[in-house]
């Protein structure tokens, strides 16, 4: 869809974990495949978060979380977007996820998780598709 | 994966191809010969060069004996919730065989937040120990001498309270201080390019690291006052050479802040150490153990004639390694433990201090207490088994290894005059030059992981379909916070308030009196003042740091 704007993208990088290699990364490789990436930076609460994405006209937002949080996260994060009424954005959290938690993070309505494994090309090919489709 | 970039085709005397000069670029990038011969070190001299191990330039190793007169201190990181759980943790790895400790804290201490702060919520207790006040490590180390065991503490941007709140719990054991054995890490520099605790601007936060090394250098003098650590800015996209060059530029500067007040260097360098990589994402085993070998022969070179120092104390480069977790494949994770083994036989050639390994399932979770002890296992069976320690050096006159350690010494020396000539490691970390070079550089190695250009066994070859297991995952209890607020709220019920603020009164004070801060410090941890109180009322003189964050 040549007439639709870029996808706007935020990389978030949520509680007090410092690590942000990876997040700058996912930031880079999305930006190199054509679409609008803010990253936040680090130590970000879950408010400053979602109100980043409202003011900013966010489709995406990506959380990389590597310090065990993800459960407590994604809670608060998900609680906050339906407060706000903004239940069209795309949650997707990459990082240190255990298998075991990721249908939890999914039944929260995360869409995604990005575990180790992943590559920014995976990611990036997922965006694209899910935000046609939304 | 390597490539080869050159290939000559001329003939050589006896017919064959002369392939001795055909290079190959590594997966760090270096350009090797097919093999090397004397050709390739040229000004190789045994004395200038090499010396006997613990003599000048100590290419060969800081001390004449080394892991036959004392082996590396074995540590692996733990630091588990709460004082009690990291107690019975540490009880445990003393019982089996590990000489140090090495404590992780969790991220609400390492950035100067109590457990009941809001901003700590999701974190009280999740990468490490949550210490609110010198109860805390009172329970901590319970039954465990502090004057019996060495311990590593993890911790920067507070690591002054948390040294004075050790030297507290000292003096309630009834041990001199002055005996206490161990390291902080208290490299703040590091922290702004790639770990991301730091509170302060940097300029009071390097103040408050010459504070510590002052008090130590008077009153703990077998205390490692700073572990400068090129790790985190090496899994962060550091190249091998940057990886040593920054953590010698930040070190120089720790060292003139204290220089600055009138210290002798001889004093004052023997109480630095580094902490560098010896594994992780980019890892060339030789590459690694010349890389090392440098590092101790510039060092010395530099301490000796740049800061004129004499002594052979100073001029000795000590260092712990670490094959930080980012080596770590989550495909297939035993393959982790072959990786893991590489890394500490790579930091034993080399002639390291102390050793803490990552773990096999470190791409999971937290390890487990079967990844911990698999670690240290590794460490011992390189000690105990297959005769590692009975010879010093023993690469030493390979004609691979001598001709790169003259190039990473080469390499290292012109990274830091490149630094320098752009106005200093503080200058280019304050403007982001060094962040944005780091991820510039982790981007491209991401990309020839994914492209394949680089190979990462069971990752991007070799990968199987169904994970063998599934690994058991250590899990956090949930009420961790609860009970440690508990905690804190009873301290601060039982101590004397009214102490506690005269305390941190007198802080805020020597503070804007510029004054060394670790006697106030200390008098604020024994009366029970909390980490968040006293990084509270720091705040307050010395601002906050602004965060850069490129990518």
């Amino acid at each position: 869809m040549s007439s639709r704007r870029p996808i706007r993208v935020l990389i978030a990088k949520p509680g007090l974990d410092g690590h942000d290699k990876g997040a700058k990364i996912v930031a880079r490789g999305l930006k190199d495949a054509g679409m609008e990436v803010i990253y936040t930076g680090i130590r970000q609460t879950v408010d400053s978060i979602v109100r980043t994405a409202i003011q900013e006209s966010i489709d995406v937002i990506g959380l990389s979380i590597l310090s065990g949080t993800h459960l407590s996260i994604c809670q608060d994060l998900m609680e906050k977007m339906a407060k706000e009424d903004i239940p069209d954005k795309i949650v997707l959290v990459g990082g240190i996820i255990p298998k075991k938690d990721v249908s939890s993070l999914k039944e929260m309505g995360v869409r995604e998780v990005f575990r180790p494994t992943s590559t920014v090309e995976e990611i990036a090919h997922y965006i694209q598709n899910e935000v046609q489709k939304n | 994966m390597t490539k080869d970039v050159k290939r000559s085709e001329e003939k050589g005397g006896n017919g064959n191809p002369k392939v001795y000069d055909d290079l190959r670029e590594t997966n760090t990038g270096v350009n090797v010969k097919l093999f090397y011969n004397p050709k390739d070190v040229p000004q190789f001299d045994y004395e200038t060069s090499l010396g006997d191990p613990g003599r000048y330039p100590y290419t060969r190793g800081i001390y004449p004996t080394m892991y036959r007169g004392k082996l590396w201190t074995m540590r692996q990181y733990a630091g588990f919730a709460t004082s009690e759980n990291t107690n019975t943790r540490f009880k445990f790895l003393l019982d089996q065989g590990q000489t140090g400790l090495s404590l992780a804290l969790d991220l609400p201490t390492q950035l100067g937040l109590d457990s009941d702060d809001p901003l700590a919520k999701d974190d009280v207790g999740k990468l490490g120990v949550a210490i609110d006040t010198l109860r805390d490590m009172e329970e901590m180390f319970d039954g465990i001498p502090l004057d019996k065991i060495s311990t590593s503490f993890t911790i920067n941007a507070t690591a002054s309270i948390i040294l004075a709140m050790y030297v507290a719990t000292a003096e309630k054991q009834g041990i001199d201080p002055s005996r206490l054995r161990g390291t902080i890490q208290n490299d703040i520099i590091k922290e702004y390019i790639a770990r991301g605790t730091y509170i302060f601007p940097p300029k009071p936060s390097i103040r408050l690291i010459g504070d510590t090394i002052e008090y130590c250098t008077k009153h703990i003098p077998s205390f490692n006052s700073v572990s400068v650590s090129g790790t985190h800015i090496c899994e962060c996209g550091a190249t091998p050479a940057q990886g040593v060059a920054y953590p010698f530029l930040t070190g120089i500067a720790y060292l003139q802040e204290v220089l600055e007040r009138g210290y002798d260097i001889d004093d004052i360098a023997p109480l630095l150490s580094f902490h560098l990589i010896a594994g992780g994402v980019q890892f060339n085993f030789f590459q690694e153990i010349a890389k090392l070998r440098a590092a101790r022969r510039l060092w010395a070179k530099i301490l000796k004639e740049r800061f004129h120092s004499e002594s052979d104390k100073a001029l000795r480069l000590k260092f712990s390694t670490g094959g930080m977790g980012g080596g770590m494949a989550e495909q297939q994770p035993l393959n982790n433990i072959a990786r893991i083994a590489f890394y500490a036989l790579a930091a034993a050639l080399a002639g390291s201090q102390s050793m803490n390994l990552p773990c096999f399932d470190e791409a999971y979770a937290i390890p487990t207490d079967e990844a911990i002890r698999t670690s240290l296992r590794i460490q011992q069976i390189i000690a105990y088994e297959i005769g590692i320690p009975d010879v010093v050096d023993p690469l030493a006159g390979s004609y691979y290894v001598e001709s790169l350690t003259d190039f990473f010494e080469k390499e290292i020396a012109a990274e830091m005059e490149r630094v320098e000539s752009l106005g200093g490691i503080l200058r280019c970390v304050e403007d982001g030059t060094i962040q944005k070079q780091l991820s510039d550089q982790a981007y491209q190695v991401e990309k020839k992981f994914e492209s394949g250009e680089l190979i990462k066994v069971g990752v991007n070859r070799f990968q199987i379909d169904e994970e063998e297991r599934e690994l058991e995952v250590f899990e956090v209890d949930p009420e961790t916070r609860t009970r440690q607020i508990g905690r804190l709220n009873r301290i601060k019920d039982e101590r004397d308030n009214k102490k506690v603020k005269g305390a941190l009164d007198a802080l805020k004070k020597a503070a804007i009196e510029r004054k060394n801060l670790m006697p106030s410090i200390l008098d604020a941890v024994r009366a029970y003042a909390t980490v968040g109180e006293i990084v509270g009322h720091l705040k307050e003189i010395y601002g906050e740091a602004t965060q850069i964050s490129v990518f």
